[in-house]
């Protein structure tokens, strides 16, 4: 449940203040998917940003599952992300010199679960996103769509409530682009909250509700909240 | 996290970038190879010298003429006294005390020696038949000094083994005579050659009973008295009775110096160590160096794996996790480049040692466990801002690669 409260955000460019979000209030249900649209510059990342805690509104308050987190020191906001929130990435972030197993159990290690777990899990996800073969491949000797299936596992690895993913298709030709939009979809059945963030009207409408920004602000919502 | 995913991930950076980290390791391995050699060479340097005052002889205690005031003037100084010269006597004098085993009474002065056509200046060594184990002096042909009364001036003399081949060649001079000065002396025996030693070679000596050379020189004093303690218990022993019996045949005054050979040797042991102590210390700054390196290197990769960081802080790890993944790295390299020093300085030693086996090179523990612990300690202490920084990196810019 992610809950936003006259949320705004903005930045020091030189000597003008510029606001990127300017007065949010959102509600997002536990298993919604809803996608963020418009154009660059609109605010759709900040909002992101903001969902994902990595980044703090200059003023509103955020709450997630109830709990107000804009009040959270750095340590506690990063064990929330850690716990609640996957992110997917439009350039995948893969480390270079991890293979696609290490790379899924990232924040497994630094979460601190213990190792048999931690690789019962990856052997699952692997098997999961039909990476099994792939496993001990650097990202540099993967697909694009194979980096984002492992990226996609990696988010999922710590079963987060929030999966957050900025452009997945970005990087991708249209047909490995669907199949990645179909995986994060099938997420939303196991009740996981999936925001996505796009510029392509197409794959936006996807989602059962849809948010079009403009200048910092929301300007049309469709779509229920489930 | 556990600590040895921290050290598992933070060698997998490491190996990421192998030519950098090679690099580092090397830069810290010659530090630490430095301080290891140079320290061996200082400590070589102090067991020489005290391997070569233990050959002087043992148990000794040396008495001088006059006193040497450590705490201000003494009043001989101000009433412009010449300390009373140490007699004859006195040396036997010291025989009475239960302490003493053997004593040797040293003039010294020079003199020129001639035989035939052939002549040179050479150093004049007055004393007793004792002298040859006082001083652990080897005899290589004929006999020493006679014993008996030590006022005999007797025209004998011994031969430094290269004074006996400059004036004799290839043969032995033993029952020839020779020209000292203006006396003529019998050649009764020669030395074998042992070399220098404490910066006085036994070999260009001629050796005459202390008599006789109190008379070629005109004086009666003595320059030193070798004392041997009958054991190493009663050096302490004998070092009072010589003062004590000096003291009274002086009537009642201080006025000869009494050291124990340990006393002398502790103050070249004090000197040589500050001097190994130094010498390791200027090695210490190449490690210093190398921290300064390691910073760097570490500043380097924080700004490359700028995005590493962003996306770790986005899969919740903390700053103080990022941190000690940062240190792990500093302290990894460092590590490897410590044990790496250690192998190639050990090497150099032994290389030294094949080269100048005279010289007992070896580096001490103490040494060994500064340098390792100045590299350990100057990999962390300069890793400790690049770490912060990479705490530090906002996660959104940092993804973004800015």
């Amino acid at each position: 449940m992610i809950q936003f409260e006259k949320v705004s955000r903005s930045f020091t460019v030189g000597d003008q203040q510029v606001a990127a979000l300017r007065g949010i209030d959102l509600s997002i249900a536990a298993g919604d998917y809803v996608s963020i649209m418009g154009p660059s510059g609109s605010g759709k990342s900040t909002l992101l940003n903001l969902i994902g805690l990595l980044d703090r509104p200059s003023s509103g308050t955020y709450r997630l599952d109830g709990g107000d987190v804009t009040s959270l020191n750095d340590e506690q906001q990063a064990r929330v992300r850690s716990e609640k929130i996957g992110f997917v990435f439009q350039s995948f972030h893969l480390v270079p010199r991890l293979t696609a197993a290490m790379n899924i159990e990232l924040p497994l290690m630094l979460a601190g679960i213990p190792v048999d777990e931690r690789r019962e899990r990856v052997a699952q996800l692997l098997e999961n996103y039909g990476l099994k073969d792939r496993a001990d491949h650097r990202p540099d000797q993967l697909s694009g769509g194979q980096r984002q299936r492992v990226a996609i596992a990696r988010a999922t690895s710590m079963h987060p409530g929030v999966l957050l993913a900025d452009e997945p298709t970005g990087n991708l030709d249209q047909s490995t682009g669907r199949e990645v939009i179909n995986l994060l979809e099938q997420l939303t059945e196991q009740n996981v909250t999936l925001i996505l963030v796009t510029h392509d009207p197409a794959l936006g409408s996807r989602a059962r509700r849809q948010l079009h920004m403009v200048d910092g602000q929301i300007v049309s919502h469709t779509g229920q909240s489930t | 996290m556990k600590f040895i995913d921290v050290v598992q991930f933070a060698s997998g950076s490491l190996r990421g970038s192998r030519t950098r980290s090679l690099l580092m390791i090397l830069a810290m391995s010659i530090g630490v190879a430095a301080v290891v050699v140079l320290t061996a060479l200082g400590e070589g340097a102090r067991r020489y010298v005290i391997n070569q005052f233990s050959s002087l002889g043992t148990n000794l205690v040396l008495v001088f003429p006059g006193r040497t005031e450590t705490a201000g003037i003494g009043p001989g100084m101000l009433l412009g006294q010449i300390p009373r010269e140490l007699s004859l006597d006195d040396a036997q004098a010291l025989l009475r005390s239960r302490a003493v085993g053997k004593i040797a009474p040293l003039t010294i002065g020079s003199s020129q020696i001639s035989k035939d056509a052939k002549n040179r200046e050479v150093i004049v060594l007055g004393s007793t038949s004792s002298l040859l184990e006082v001083r652990h002096m080897s005899l290589g042909k004929g006999q020493f000094l006679p014993a008996g009364d030590v006022h005999s001036s007797e025209s004998v003399c011994v031969l430094g083994a290269k004074i006996n081949r400059e004036l004799f060649g290839k043969e032995s001079g033993v029952g020839a005579w020779v020209r000292l000065g203006d006396r003529r002396f019998r050649v009764i025996g020669i030395m074998t050659s042992q070399g220098e030693s404490m910066g006085f070679n036994t070999d260009e000596i001629v050796i005459v009973p202390v008599a006789s050379a109190h008379m070629l020189f005109n004086t009666s004093g003595l320059f030193r008295i070798l004392v041997e303690a009958k054991s190493r218990d009663s050096v302490i022993q004998a070092k009072t009775d010589a003062e004590t019996i000096l003291f009274t045949r002086h009537n009642g005054e201080k006025d000869v110096t009494v050291v124990t050979q340990d006393a002398v040797l502790a103050t070249f042991d004090r000197i040589l160590r500050a001097l190994t102590l130094a010498v390791g210390g200027i090695a210490a700054i190449s490690l210093a160096v190398a921290g300064i390196l390691i910073m760097n290197v570490m500043l380097i990769a924080v700004s490359q794996r700028v995005q590493e960081i962003g996306l770790l802080k986005a899969l919740g790890a903390p700053a103080a996790q990022i941190r000690s993944l940062f240190f792990a790295e500093a302290v990894l390299l460092s590590g490897v480049g410590s044990v790496v020093g250690l192998i190639l300085g050990e090497a150099g030693v032994l290389v030294i040692a094949k080269l100048y086996p005279s010289l007992p090179v070896a580096a001490p523990w103490w040494a060994v466990l500064a340098a390792i612990g100045t590299s350990l300690g100057t990999g962390i202490l300069f890793s400790v801002w690049p770490a912060r920084r990479a705490a530090r990196l906002d996660p959104v810019t940092a993804l973004a690669g800015r």
